[in-house]
């Protein structure tokens, strides 16, 4: 079992899928301040007609053609969720929910026929509903390993930027930061993440790698460069915890092992976050109560 | 009846309840909590599938109504403990679903229940496996429970019509007028979890979003009278079903998909077309106006 650990392709992958989680966590991050996790899921699911498109297209599967099937797929999926709520009075909800659920409908139709006549050469493409790490070659984790990393970069080096973007968007534009630009990097960003980790969480989970992580690392801080650390953290982690369990099971799907993980990281956080967490409150409002026990018996001593 | 007849049928029925559902779920803007509650649903299957070891109507139904009723109530405990709703709705979902993923992959193998078939539904394999029941004679087990899905819902919004209306449309209203706001929530998410797991077997977790969602939004483009919305969106969620089913046959695909991507081309009609709300009507006016 422990062998597996000394191959280098298991390293490989154990080492992509952990930068995936902190170009995962720290992307979150920014759209959790946007209020915008649930549009991660919407377009996760986008990306499924591209990648089966992408496939009937080259008839094989190429993971830097299938990326690039998924992204525009998702990008279509995000403007055509932009074009109806600011044309008519559906929601954001419920657009979300039309364009998950059609666009996978839609990919499902065509993974459907490309398993009809595809060959011998598909039987690898159910694997991007629920994600299998261990299907990933070494050229696959290459790619996925440099978009990550260009992910993480943009986030870093963008960091003043971002961070006004979010929270004084007045204050950027009066900076000369145009918001109509950041936006879409900010699109951009998302969707690379997204689909670069559809491999190997799979695309019905790997929305969890984007919302759980930000959330968790709420609890311990209140300063968004340590929100951002410590969601990457927590993003990388579980990556690499959770694949590893996949990996000593034969054939198991690695996106639910990676999503227990970050949501176990998430309970910890929960219960001892230092920051609101539900002991530390426990904590604050036994004291506090002591204390205004406290006041009251003197009160009526004095008053006596 | 025929094969194909079956199908159609049982496609109808799932369009028309998760079509009636969807109008509620629209107006009270909780639509990606059915996208929650249909991918919870596959938890809650699945427990009751390891308790009981058989695949049947009831202790399905009532593990899939746990399942939905955990789901509300734990996004809104989340969301209690200063969590944002959507983060919260994230967080509940993927859990429960990665669980019920694992549970499939790990202890129930392919035997019975398997991760593609829950997810994509199987429609087609629906006539093969039938039940007997009184005075209708022999039909589909998933039809039934279809059936029986379709008549506690309908019973449900005929009988509190009022009542979802208030609700749905001024909730600080309908708790001042004594209605209950908090159970009829928590009966609203029963109710779609009863649809959801109904319509299950048939069109499967992600594609019942669709019947859930787009019909009534699609609806929603044209009228706005809740009885009008509700026939409308029913009508839509039965044109999709069927166009699905002959788009599946006709290219020969998984029907439950064409259902859903059927679905999405009523809705990419209505936007274009409807009086009030679709875009040719944005174009249309400003010629009438200057006129």
């Amino acid at each position: 079992m422990w062998s597996m650990l000394t191959e280098s392709n298991t390293q490989w992958v154990l080492f992509s899928t952990m930068i995936l989680g902190i170009a995962a966590g720290a992307i979150g991050c920014i759209a959790y301040w946007k209020k915008q996790s649930l549009m991660s899921d919407s377009l996760a699911h986008a990306s499924l007609p591209g990648i089966v498109i992408a496939f009937l297209l080259l008839g094989e599967k190429n993971f830097l053609v299938l990326t690039i099937g998924a992204a525009i797929s998702a990008l279509i999926g995000a403007v055509f969720i932009q074009w109806v709520i600011s044309t008519t009075r559906i929601t954001e909800d419920t657009m979300m929910g039309i364009v998950l659920s059609v666009f996978y409908g839609l990919g499902i139709m065509l993974l459907t026929i490309a398993n009809r006549v595809g060959g011998g050469e598909q039987s690898g493409l159910d694997t991007f509903i629920v994600g299998q790490a261990a299907a990933m070659v070494y050229t696959d984790v290459i790619t996925m390993l440099s978009l990550a990393i260009a992910v993480i970069l943009i986030i870093v080096v963008g960091f003043k930027e971002w961070k006004i973007y979010l929270f004084d968007p007045q204050f950027a534009r009066g900076e000369g930061l145009s918001l109509t630009f950041m936006n879409g990097l900010y699109t951009l960003a998302l969707v690379t993440t997204i689909v670069i980790g559809i491999q190997a969480v799979g695309v019905i989970l790997i929305a969890a790698l984007l919302i759980i992580p930000p959330v968790s690392a709420r609890y311990w801080t209140q300063y968004f460069k340590m929100m951002l650390l410590l969601s990457g953290l927590f993003g990388g982690l579980a990556g690499v915890i959770g694949t590893l369990i996949s990996t000593f099971g034969s054939g198991l799907p690695t996106g639910p092992f990676i999503v227990v993980i970050a949501t176990t990281l998430f309970v910890i956080s929960l219960i001892f976050g230092k920051e609101k967490g539900i002991l530390i409150n426990y904590i604050q409002f036994k004291v506090h109560q002591k204390q205004v026990n406290l006041n009251q018996l003197e009160e009526r001593g004095e008053s006596r | 009846m025929t094969h194909a007849a079956w199908i159609i049928v049982t496609a109808s029925l799932v369009g028309v309840s998760c079509g009636l559902m969807g109008v509620f779920l629209i107006l009270r803007k909780m639509a990606m909590m059915a996208d929650a509650i249909s991918h919870t649903v596959l938890l809650g299957i699945v427990v009751a599938f390891l308790v009981t070891r058989e695949i049947s109507g009831p202790p399905m139904l009532i593990g899939a109504i746990l399942a939905g009723l955990l789901t509300a109530f734990l996004v809104q405990w989340l969301h209690s403990m200063d969590i944002e709703q959507h983060a919260s709705m994230g967080i509940v979902f993927t859990t429960l679903f990665a669980v019920g993923v694992i549970l499939i992959a790990t202890s129930v193998g392919n035997a019975h229940l398997d991760i593609n078939h829950s997810l994509m539904g199987e429609i087609a394999f629906i006539p093969f496996n039938t039940t007997e029941l009184p005075i209708v004679g022999e039909i589909p087990e998933a039809t039934a429970l279809l059936i029986f899905a379709f008549l506690i819902v309908l019973l449900f919004i005929v009988g509190f019509y009022k009542e979802w209306k208030i609700t749905s449309f001024d909730p600080a209203l309908a708790a001042s007028l004594g209605i209950p706001v908090l159970l009829m929530h928590y009966l609203y998410m029963t109710l779609v979890s009863i649809t959801t797991v109904a319509s299950f077997d048939s069109v499967g977790a992600i594609m019942v979003v669709a019947m859930l969602i787009t019909p009534a939004a699609s609806a929603y483009l044209w009228t706005d009278k809740l009885s009008i919305m509700l026939v409308l969106s029913g009508l839509f969620g039965v044109i999709s079903a069927v166009t699905g089913y002959y788009i599946a046959t006709w290219i020969d695909t998984s029907i439950s998909g064409a259902m859903a991507f059927a679905a999405g081309l009523v809705f990419l009609i209505c936007f274009v077309c409807s009086p009030k709300h679709g875009l040719l009507s944005k174009v249309i006016r400003p010629i009438k106006s200057e006129v």
